[in-house]
């Protein structure tokens, strides 16, 4: 098998063994990109000299016993907000174009700490704000399954790319399903962690108290071993938790026997394609002959409200952490203006695409004075409300199972014209981010026509080793996951 | 000013630069007057990506200030983002606080013409500084902004619209500037902007229900433009309201070479600032036991100091407004009279030769050459006789000058001690009376000046070190 083929688990114990080095893998790797990311359009940055500088420097790790981890050789690339020293972290976006960071961002600083080969940054919805990563300023992003389909987004550079194998994992970040959508439209693993699990330092953000950092792979053994890496309370972030980081990758395989697992029928409702119901209910079958305890009649029943609360909060917040965004200190700046507030209106009407500007207009409305009671207040409340029914559930339940969303991945252009629609395809990921809960994409079948469907696996705050243990339990059970898009006929 | 038909309503909205060493959400120096950007990161300068972490210290400074002017303290603190866009301000809005800041209800006494007056105080509230732009005279059209100042710590006091002149506002803000200089939160310095002032001010008829519209003045850069710009406002608004006009809602700002007030922005033209809780920020909890811990902490403040020294030392009134008016200056004074127990001849002498040096050499009480032992040593070899005041005082300047604390060295050094042997004395003023006899002749003939003459040459034999005292006692037994 092409070592670019391989999963994480796989490469690194070659790398233990020393049947490869860290230089052949990355080599591999750069090559894989160069024949197929012109086609899939994931990276926007390639950094081919720098990766293979950290590869030579991961080999001399291993043969000198050095701080080695099981990712030390292992070639990682990241969602393009996720701050690269010197590298450009543009967030897809023309106001960023030039930027590159002076620091670090702290998962990157705990990858290279680990390692890891940095090999390149990920094309995404501008600002992390879209469904389908075509709201990119710089290219469009194919779903390796289809190339006339989008990869899912934001973070559909991240998972298009391991989907096609130009990146062996990939970190992406979860606003409102931003890692679980696209995984389940690419057919890969993607989880989003508790909030405050991953420190958020150097993440640029769309929406703070909802952004979380997570890993997207090939398996969910791999998710667990990049998870154990980047997890972990951080100083530079208050809101990342001090709660013990456990070994996910050792606590995989327990049984599930008399687990008990919630399927909530709001999210089985109305607007599911049936394709994806008929996956979803035999994922539960299967869980169920394992030895898990199904209940049906489990109840979440703020979820409707929870794309309105949403679409206020992350707005509000966005409209806010986007307005840094000056000319003044960094990134774009507008040619012409007259004077200060010029300036100001010209850059930002040049700088951003038009969501992102959507956005920034509704966030700024919901904090109005005269409207903040009735959006930002209230959306708050119906937040608390989505919190509450989670906890409820998870009274009684360990996991909650779900689709990730209603339907396979849709066509270019199907949705761009009507935000709705396309806010809507997030309706079973945002509750939550809402509530802050660790969940995952894992692959549960396909449609007729091929396209990758996924199932969504909830679990308690910081739950992340049941949640991990479910996925990787089901993963054996349903046999999808690693399966590849037979890209090499769609290439050419 | 002449009688008013108009109530004066006036309530201050108070800046404090917080004396942390570092910022308040990250740990950039505070110190003042480094090259621009150079106490700068990327918190600081709102880099994307970077995020905020509260410097705890920020919060005892808060807590002290509100214990000192009787606030009750929230338990649960929110920090809220302020929007709005200038290019000091790095991230596109302050973190400071709206709903829930950390003091509450609290109040400030104040003497005005002989009475005491309370002044309440609305809140106090936690919040960072902007950065500062400068505008090179030698390019026009091009603005440089240095972030040093950038997410410095500030705490924002606002009272209650309880006073009724200017005299009353300067009052009450050098009563807060004291009390926040005592609890060593702020430096109090008006000039440099660490301790900033806007007003706001509105007239109404005597006992009418409502507040009249106000207008905010900024850019009051010391205690007597305060003054100066609320007494311009009153009269200006005076003369639109006697005109039968209506007083206009708006930010003035205080022109100080012009002495006159100028619009800097309407009601229309205010900012909708979009208060929301900062997401990167928890609340911040503060239990009892923290407010209990920084209440131990507090320092005596001026008007109980005042007080106890009026009750302990017998110090008049006015004499303890000068002598509190600087911590270490009662510090220094208390040190003294431990060591030497006569607290009025130690105030006199720090008023009128401690204060006098200190004022011509420019340094504070902190940096005196003189410590509270050498002086009040110094007191004590005047008290004992060994030297007259007179050269007390040249003493004390020697100890300034050469930073010298041992005065009784110098009196021996120097042969400064005071003849007090009656037999010298005696041999003394009989050789001058008798080299003066015509002179003696004219004072028992009635010409009693002359007594001061003989008294006079006595000194002068003596280089001033003749007791004087004696001097007198004894010529006056020799010639009646």
């Amino acid at each position: 098998m092409k070592l670019y083929n391989c999963s994480l688990e796989s490469l690194g114990e070659q790398l233990a063994k020393g049947e490869i080095s860290a230089v052949e893998l990355t080599r591999s790797l750069l090559e894989r990109i160069s024949a197929v990311d012109d086609v899939i359009g994931s990276y926007l940055t390639v950094d081919a000299e720098g990766a293979l500088v950290q590869a030579e420097a991961a080999d001399l790790r291993r043969r000198q016993g050095d701080n080695v981890t099981r990712l030390t050789g292992i070639p990682i690339a990241l969602k393009d907000l996720i701050s690269t020293v010197g590298l450009p972290t543009t967030c897809a976006s023309k106001m960023l174009a030039s930027y590159r960071p002076e620091y670090d961002a702290t998962v990157v600083s705990r990858l290279r700490q680990a390692g890891a080969v940095i090999t390149g940054k990920l094309n995404m919805d501008e600002f992390a704000m879209g469904s389908s990563t075509e709201n990119s300023a710089f290219q469009k992003t194919c779903n390796p399954w289809d190339l006339e389909r989008v990869p899912g987004g934001s973070s559909g550079g991240s998972t298009a790319a391991v989907a096609a194998a130009t990146a062996i994992a990939t970190l992406g970040s979860d606003t409102g399903g931003s890692i679980r959508q696209p995984a389940s439209f690419c057919g890969v693993v993607g989880m989003k962690p508790t909030y405050g699990r991953v420190s958020r330092y150097g993440l640029i953000a769309f929406a703070s108290s909802l952004d979380q950092i997570g890993p997207v792979t090939l398996t969910v053994a791999d998710s667990a071993l990049l998870l154990g890496v980047i997890a972990g309370y951080d100083e530079r972030d208050s809101t990342s938790v001090d709660t013990p980081v456990v070994d996910y990758y050792k606590n995989l395989k327990k049984e599930i026997n008399g687990l008990k697992v919630g399927l909530p029928l709001e999210y089985l409702g109305a607007g599911l394609d049936p394709e994806v119901e008929t996956a979803v209910r035999l994922a539960c079958s299967q869980l169920s002959a394992a030895g898990a305890l199904i209940d049906e009649s489990v109840s979440l029943p703020h979820t409707d409200y929870a794309v309105a609360s949403y679409y206020l909060l992350a707005t509000a917040e966005a409209s806010s952490n986007l307005a840094r965004y000056d000319g003044v200190k960094y990134g774009f700046r507008a040619e012409g203006a007259e004077g200060l507030l010029e300036m100001y209106k010209k850059t930002r009407a040049q700088g951003f695409g038009d969501e992102v500007k959507r956005r920034i207009m509704l966030g700024t409305y919901a904090l109005s004075s005269g409207y903040y009671d009735a959006y930002y207040r209230k959306a708050q409340q119906v937040r608390t409300l989505i919190t509450r029914d989670f906890d409820k559930v998870f009274a009684d339940c360990d996991v909650i199972v779900a689709p990730v969303c209603p339907t396979p991945a849709f066509a270019f252009g199907e949705k761009i014209d009507d935000p709705l629609a396309m806010y809507l395809s997030d309706i079973l990921t945002i509750p939550v981010n809402l509530a802050g809960l660790p969940a995952i994409s894992v692959p549960c079948g396909f449609t007729k026509s091929g396209l990758p469907i996924g199932l969504q696996i909830i679990a308690r705050p910081f739950a992340e080793e049941t949640l991990l243990n479910v996925a990787w339990q089901y993963e054996q059970l349903g046999g999808w996951c690693g399966r590849r898009p037979e890209l090499e006929k769609k290439v050419g | 000013m002449t009688v008013m038909d108009y109530e004066i309503v006036i309530g201050l909205e108070v800046h404090c630069q917080l004396l942390t060493k570092t910022k308040i959400f990250c740990g950039c120096s505070t110190d003042f007057g480094n090259p621009p950007n150079q106490n700068t990161c990327p918190v600081c300068t709102g880099m994307p990506g970077a995020l905020p972490v509260l410097n705890r210290k920020v919060v005892d400074f808060a807590i002290r200030a509100g214990l000192a002017t009787n606030c009750s303290i929230t338990s649960s603190n929110i920090f809220a983002r302020k929007n709005y866009f200038y290019p000091d301000l790095p991230k596109g809005y302050q973190i400071s606080q709206f709903e829930l800041p950390i003091c509450l209800g609290g109040y400030l006494d104040i003497e005005v013409e002989d009475e005491t007056k309370r002044i309440g105080i609305t809140r106090i509230h936690m919040e960072e500084d902007a950065g500062k732009l400068v505008h090179p005279e030698y390019e026009h059209g091009v603005s440089f902004v240095d972030y040093n100042r950038a997410c410095v710590p500030l705490i924002e006091i606002v009272s209650e619209p309880d006073m009724r002149s200017s005299a009353e506002a300067v009052a009450y803000l050098k009563a807060l500037r004291d009390i926040m200089v005592y609890l060593e939160v702020c430096d109090g310095n008006m000039e440099e902007g660490s301790f900033r002032c806007d007003a706001n001010i509105s007239l109404r008829h005597w006992g009418a229900p409502e507040f009249g519209i106000r207008a905010e003045l900024k850019n009051m850069n010391s205690f007597r433009n305060v003054q100066r710009a609320i007494d311009y406002e009153v009269e200006r608004q005076q003369d639109i309201l006697d005109g039968g006009g209506t007083v206009v809602q708006e930010t003035r700002l205080w022109n100080v070479e012009r002495g006159i007030s100028m619009s800097m922005r309407g009601k229309e033209e205010a900012h909708d600032y979009r208060y929301f809780p900062d997401p990167d920020l928890l609340p911040v909890v503060i239990d009892d036991s923290w407010v209990d811990e920084v209440r131990q902490s507090l320092p005596e403040l001026p008007a109980a100091k005042r007080r106890r020294f009026v009750s302990d030392y017998g110090i008049p009134e006015a004499d303890t407004e000068v002598l509190t008016a600087d911590r270490d200056l009662a510090d220094y004074f208390e040190a003294a009279v431990e060591i030497f127990p006569q607290p009025k001849a130690i105030a006199n002498w720090i008023m009128a030769e401690l204060l006098k040096f200190l004022n011509e050499d420019r340094i504070g009480v902190a940096n005196c050459p003189v410590t509270p032992r050498g002086l009040a040593e110094l007191l004590m070899l005047i008290d004992d006789g060994t030297i007259s005041g007179k050269i007390g005082k040249q003493v004390f300047s020697q100890m300034f000058s050469a930073g010298d604390n041992d005065p009784k060295q110098i009196v021996a050094d120097k042969g400064l001690a005071q003849m007090s042997d009656a037999g010298e004395l005696v041999a003394m003023i009989d050789e001058i009376l008798a080299a003066n006899a015509d002179k003696v002749k004219e004072y028992q003939a009635g010409k009693t000046k002359m007594f001061g003459f003989f008294v006079g040459q006595v000194m002068k034999k003596s280089k001033g070190q003749a007791n004087p005292q004696m001097v007198n006692e004894l010529i006056k037994e020799r010639i009646g």
